[in-house]
Parts: C-alpha cells; structure tokens; sequence
C-alpha cells in the first residue's frame, strides 16, 4: 500500500506552500482547468439537470447494489470472463498476483488506475518478481521518479518541463545525453517510443474501470492518450480492476454519467476514447485478449452503506472537487498523503484508512463550497466533512489546542449578549489596528494561523450581526414609506 | 466466500435481506427497457444539420472530415491524403465488404492488406460502424471485419464512414447494436470491444498543455460517403474558429 502521510498534513502542506517549483505547476493548473470546465458546462444547457439525473442514477443502484452487482458479474461470465470478488485489498493483491503467475506473466502494463494506487499492485508485483509498466504519460514518469500521483485524473500535474527533460536523460541513457527537447511534443515522443515496446511483450494488461454496466457486464475506460486500449487490447490476458460502487445498470445510465465526466474533468465534451470491453476474444476477431478477469474490490465500501458517508460512493473520479479546491490549490495532492487528494479524498480517505489517521484532511477546507458546487453527482462534500469533524471530536481525536479553542468559542456562543459584545470589540479593535492596511500578515497570539495566509482587516461597520441588523431595520423604514 | 461477504456487508448496510422477487422482478424490467434519461437537445436537428454538426464537432477536436459521393471515390480520396500528408502509400485496412468490395484498381500504387495492425504501419484504413453527432464521435465495434488494432497502432487512422450512419445521440447507436443482435434482450449484444473515438490521440500531461498523438493516432481523418439524399452544407470551416485549444496551447487536464 502506498506510504500514509496523512497523519503529517500540516508538515506537508507547509513544505508545499515553499516548493516554488510546486506553486508555479499549481498556479498553471487552476487557470486552466477552471475555465475549461466553466466553459463546457456552458455549452450544455441541460448540465443542471444531467447532475440531478446523475446522482438519481448513483442513488438508485446504491440502494439496489446487491442485486446489480449479481446481475453484473453474471453477464461477465456469460461473455467469457471471470469476476474474482475481493472483501479486502490484500485479497486483490492476490487474485492480481495468482492470475498473472498462472500466464506466467514477466511484464504488465497498466493504465491509469486509482484503485491500483490504493492497493499497493504495482509492489505486490514487484516483491513477487513480476514487473509493472506504467503507460499513462503522467503514471509513466511517476513510476520512474518513484513519486505518487499528486492528482487523479493528472498525476503529474505538480511537474514542470524541466523535470520531464531531467528525468528523461537520467532514465533513458540509450538515447544522445546532448539531444535539445525543443518541444513539449519531442518529451511525450520519447516516451511513446520507449512504451510502445512495452505494449508489444507484455503478457497481462491491467486497467481500472471507470464504470461498469450491469447490463452487459462491460467495463468501461475513459483516456485521453490511448494507452489505456493498447493495454487492454494487445496482451493476451485482460485484468480489470474496479471497486464495487463503479457499477450502474444500463448502457443508458453510463452515457448520462459520461457526458458529465469529462465535461467536469477536463472541460472537453467527451474523452477521446470512451472503451467498453466485454468479455474475451469472439470467434473469428482478430486481435483482442483471449482471457478477461474482474477483480472486484470491495475494501471498505460496503461498511459505508447506510451511514453518513453512503453519498460518496456516487463519486465519479472527475476531480472537479479537487481543481476547485482553494487548499488544494496552494497544497498540491501529495500534501494529503494518501491515494485520494481534494475534498473527496478528505471525506473518503478516513473511511479507508481510519479517522485517527487522516483526521487532518476533513479539517483541510475552508468550507467555502465549490467542491460541492461543480461536483457532477452533487456530492454534499463539506457536510461529510463536517461529519468526519464531529467524529473525530466526540472521539477525542482532535489536539487538546483545538478542545479547548473550541470549548472556550462554545462558552460565549452560548451567551449571546456576551458573544455580541466581545466580537463587536475584537472586530472595533481589528478595524482600527489594520486601518489603511488592508491586511494583517502576522497578528499576537495567532501567529500559527499567520505564517500561511494574511487575514484581511475587517471592513468599518461592526460586525456581520449588526450590518445584518442596521440592513434589516432600513428595509423596513423602507417598506413603510 | 468473499461474495457472499461482499453482498451481506451491503444487505446490512441497506438494513434488508435479499431483495424480495417482485422488486428483483422490477429490476431486471429496468434493465430489459434500459429507460433513456435525458438526451440534449443540440443533436435533436434535421438530418442534414445533424451531418454538419457531426463534421463540426470533429474538427473541433482536431479530427479532419472530407466528403465523398460514393466508395468508389475512397481509392482517389485516400491517395491524395496521404500524398499531401506526405504518407507513404501503403496501408492496412479492416477486411470489410465496404471496403474490399471497392475497385482498388483506380489507385494501383496503394498497398493494401487488410488485416488486424501491427507494430510497424502507418497508416490505417477503418470501417466505422457509426458516427455520433452530438459529439463528433466514432463507434468501432470489434469484430472480424473491425479489428481494434487500426485503431490504435498506426499514426494515421483513415475511417470510412457512410453519411446514413451518422446518429445523433449515443442512445441511438446502443438501439442500433441492440436491434442487430439476436438476444439484445439479454445484453448479450455487445461485441468484446467497443471504441467510442472523438478525435485523434492527446495527452496534457506535461505541463497541463495539449500535444496530439499520445499512444494512439496523431491524425484521425474521416472520408464521410454521402449515401443518403441530404442538402449539402457549407463547409463547416467555422468549427476552427470554435476551437478554444489548440495543440501546444495550454489546455486542460488529460488523462
């Protein structure tokens, strides 16, 4: 499994926020995705209501989970395949593991696949002397520089093109040491040449799914690249890895939710390949896998049913959360140390690998609400968030600092006179220490929260209560009148 | 056995056994109607805009169309693509009737096998099996006359696409492959492999900035037969301008 680091967000976060190379690779990705997404949804009038559809069709297969993933698995095997259910990730491990040593397998080769990441295949290989080839560009470089991804649908987002090039000369020593990269286009010509020998003898390909259809028992992959069909269509052995929540029932509930993926992915209408595997090779095709395995992970969703934390199973791997998220967006993915970046990683990581562990990402969020805003499956994100709070503060996780800042803030929300009174002169006394400034860069006794963020001097006029109240009474005088 | 504990953790959950064999009954009536949601309205167009909008969307994801009156234009078509892409003329083409059924003779410099692809062409020739207006898209079954290799292993994928195949929405291609099939019923229509493709292969990876010709294809070019009766447009070049990315231009996250 992946190193945890969760424990260490805030170490994490602060080392981020001082990497130049990351905040310069972090600053470009926010201008670019942001807008491209915002400009898709646009050209879509009916993305409002294909996010409600969405979400329907998530919540009703959730309820009825059992029953689909039954009728699933049954259309696997009626086309050739063979479904391997997994309770735990050790369980995957070894299903992946014994089907690539039954093929005798020397080399595999993967697309992207964030469940992989989350089972830890690519060691399990390893340590077991079979040699895992990553052949998404991103995962590619990643796997050479020994880095986990920082992104899920980019993983190598927090790279720069110097990077690239460095790594490139240190990994490639066949090639010229001197050649000039000239382009962005000469780096991922390199690395298309030096994978397209990897596709050709690989024995097993392993990919993850992004949906799978209970219908026909497909599982269906969404790339950009391609690498992800070279990998399921060239070797003769075709393992797919998905987690239970990835099915829904029809060919028609899949094209809904994909014409929301991409859109809140990377703001394009559709991926450039959209894939449906089914099955083993048919009599008299051509080319194609002779044998089609499903690996199908459970790893603790199935204790998230019927709880709070049900919702996040809709989760479509978009990452829209994440491209919108103001502390992602200055702490980059690995600061959170797990698998799953952003708000959905925040809300999902503590349910995989326990609140006492990542207690810290639920409280990475300003709560500001975008995650939720563009989240193709209306994802209430900051609610479950705030439930992971409440949990780990009635299971007395959270430092004895924040208790008692808490238990102290709690005394005078209970005595509303006094509350008022209090914020009023902190606020007065802000206004008037930061008069001119606009914004404090360090401030007596808060220093801890300074040290990364300014805090803007509050405006003249007390406090939001009493502008609200000042607000109210005019519009009433206004309405008499 | 991991099934059955995968399946109580979720009945647990769901605070129930088993479904009762009325709701399952219900259930696999979902699945046997497979009920359409909602479909957007920019394809739902006459036919002949349809066919526009199909072009249009292509070669805003970089994709190039060109129109011809019938297959025995494809030898002509295809020679001169190639010429002015600077190709060598030689390819591998899908063993369709559609295509191998053309009178090649027109053109005898081409090479041609028709055969799965290998490592070392160039350059395909690929029966599409339908278009997808909505979104500029190709569906390319798998099958003995539709290898999935022609369309990933060369650098230039040529397809070969009749007008009278352009649907608008991806539901009507699913009803398309469903009613062809003898047990659609079942959902033991599909074909091992079906490859929905928009546009030639990219990849934003380095540096959130779009390079075309990934793993896949670098130049997707579609030769659109216009077997049906249908008004011809003006050339769609107007999509370019549309086209807020261009390769080497930032873009937005890939895969």
């Amino acid at each position: 499994m992946v190193h945890i680091t969760s424990p260490a967000f805030k170490a994490n976060a602060a080392r981020a926020l001082a990497d130049a190379g990351l905040q310069k690779a972090l600053d470009r990705s926010k201008g670019t995705s942001h807008g491209k997404r915002a400009a898709a949804v646009a050209a879509l009038p009916e993305f409002e209501r294909l996010r409600d559809i969405g979400r329907d069709i998530k919540n009703h297969t959730l309820a009825n989970l059992d029953f689909y993933l039954e009728a699933y698995a049954a259309q696997v095997e009626r086309a050739g395949g063979t479904v391997h259910w997994c309770s735990t990730a050790d369980e995957a491990r070894a299903a992946v593991l014994k089907i690539c040593r039954d093929k005798g397998a020397r080399t595999v080769t993967k697309g992207k696949s964030m469940i992989s990441e989350e089972l830890g295949i690519n060691e399990h290989l390893e340590a077991h002397g079979i040699e895992p080839v990553e052949t998404d560009l991103g995962e590619y470089i990643l796997q050479i520089r020994k880095e986990p991804p920082s992104h899920i649908i980019g993983p190598a987002f927090h790279l720069n093109r110097e990077d690239w090039e460095s790594t490139f000369r240190e990994i490639h020593t066949e090639l010229p040491k001197d050649r000039v990269f000239h382009e962005r286009s000469d780096i991922m010509a390199e690395a298309r040449t030096k994978l397209r020998s990897r596709f050709l003898a690989a024995d097993v390909g392993i990919t993850g799914a992004n949906f799978l259809i209970a219908e026909t028992g497909s599982s269906v992959i969404v790339t950009n690249e391609g690498n992800g069909d070279l990998t399921q269509t060239l070797p003769k052995t075709h393992i797919v890895l998905a987690s239970i929540e990835k099915v829904v029932p029809t060919l028609e509930d899949a094209t809904s939710l994909l014409r929301l993926l991409a859109r809140s992915a990377t703001g394009q209408d559709f991926s450039v390949y959209t894939t449906f595997s089914t099955g083993i090779r048919r009599e008299g095709d051509l080319d194609g896998p002779e044998d089609y395995h499903v690996v199908l992970i459970d790893n603790g969703r199935s204790n998230m049913i019927g709880t709070d934390f049900q919702e996040m199973l809709r989760c479509i791997r978009c990452a829209a959360c994440m491209n919108h998220c103001p502390v992602y967006g200055v702490t980059g993915g690995h600061a959170y140390g797990w698998v799953y970046p952003g708000p959905m990683g925040s809300v999902l990581t503590p349910t995989l690998i326990g609140i006492d562990k990542a207690g810290n990402l639920p409280n990475a969020s300003t709560f500001c609400g975008k995650c939720e805003s563009v989240c193709p499956v209306k994802i209430p994100l900051p609610k479950l968030m705030r439930h992971w709070r409440e949990r780990e503060f009635e299971r007395h996780l959270s430092p004895q600092s924040v208790r008692s800042g808490l238990a102290f803030w709690a005394w005078f929300a209970k005595r509303p006179g006094l509350y008022r009174m209090a914020t009023k002169l902190g606020i007065g006394a802000l206004s008037l220490l930061g008069r001119g400034k606009g914004k404090f860069t360090s401030l007596p006794l808060a220093s801890g929260w300074t040290a990364g963020r300014d805090l803007p001097v509050p405006e003249p006029g007390g406090t939001f209560m009493a502008r609200y109240k000042a607000q109210k009474a005019a519009d009433q005088r206004a309405a008499r009148r | 056995m991991s099934k059955d504990a995968i399946l109580g953790a979720i009945r647990r959950g769901l605070k129930r056994g088993p479904l009762p064999a009325d709701q399952q009954a219900m259930l696999a009536g979902r699945i046997a109607t497979h009920p359409r949601h909602l479909i957007p309205a920019r394809s739902r167009l006459p036919r002949a805009e349809q066919i526009a909008l199909f072009i249009r969307n292509v070669e805003k994801e970089f994709g190039t169309v060109e129109r011809v009156p019938d297959h025995a234009a494809i030898p002509a078509a295809v020679a001169d693509y190639l010429a002015a892409q600077n190709l060598p003329s030689r390819l591998v083409m899908a063993p369709h009737p559609d295509l191998t059924d053309i009178d090649w003779s027109t053109r005898p410099m081409l090479e041609r096998e028709a055969r799965r692809a290998e490592a070392a062409d160039a350059v395909s020739l690929q029966h599409a099996w339908a278009g997808i207006a909505e979104t500029g898209t190709l569906v390319l079954p798998s099958d003995a006359q539709r290898p999935t290799t022609l369309n990933l292993l060369p650098d230039t994928e040529i397809a070969v696409l009749r007008a009278s195949d352009v649907v608008g929405a991806y539901e009507e291609a699913w009803d398309r492959l469903r009613a062809g099939a003898p047990d659609a019923l079942t959902g033991g229509f599909m074909p091992r492999n079906i490859m929905l493709v928009t546009g030639p292969s990219r990849s934003a990876d380095i540096e959130q900035t779009l390079e075309l010709g990934a793993h896949g294809p670098r130049r997707l070019h579609i030769l659109l037969v216009e077997d049906e009766p249908a008004p011809r447009m003006e050339s769609p070049s107007e999509a370019r301008a549309e086209a807020t990315t261009q390769p080497g231009a930032p873009a937005a996250p890939g895969d």
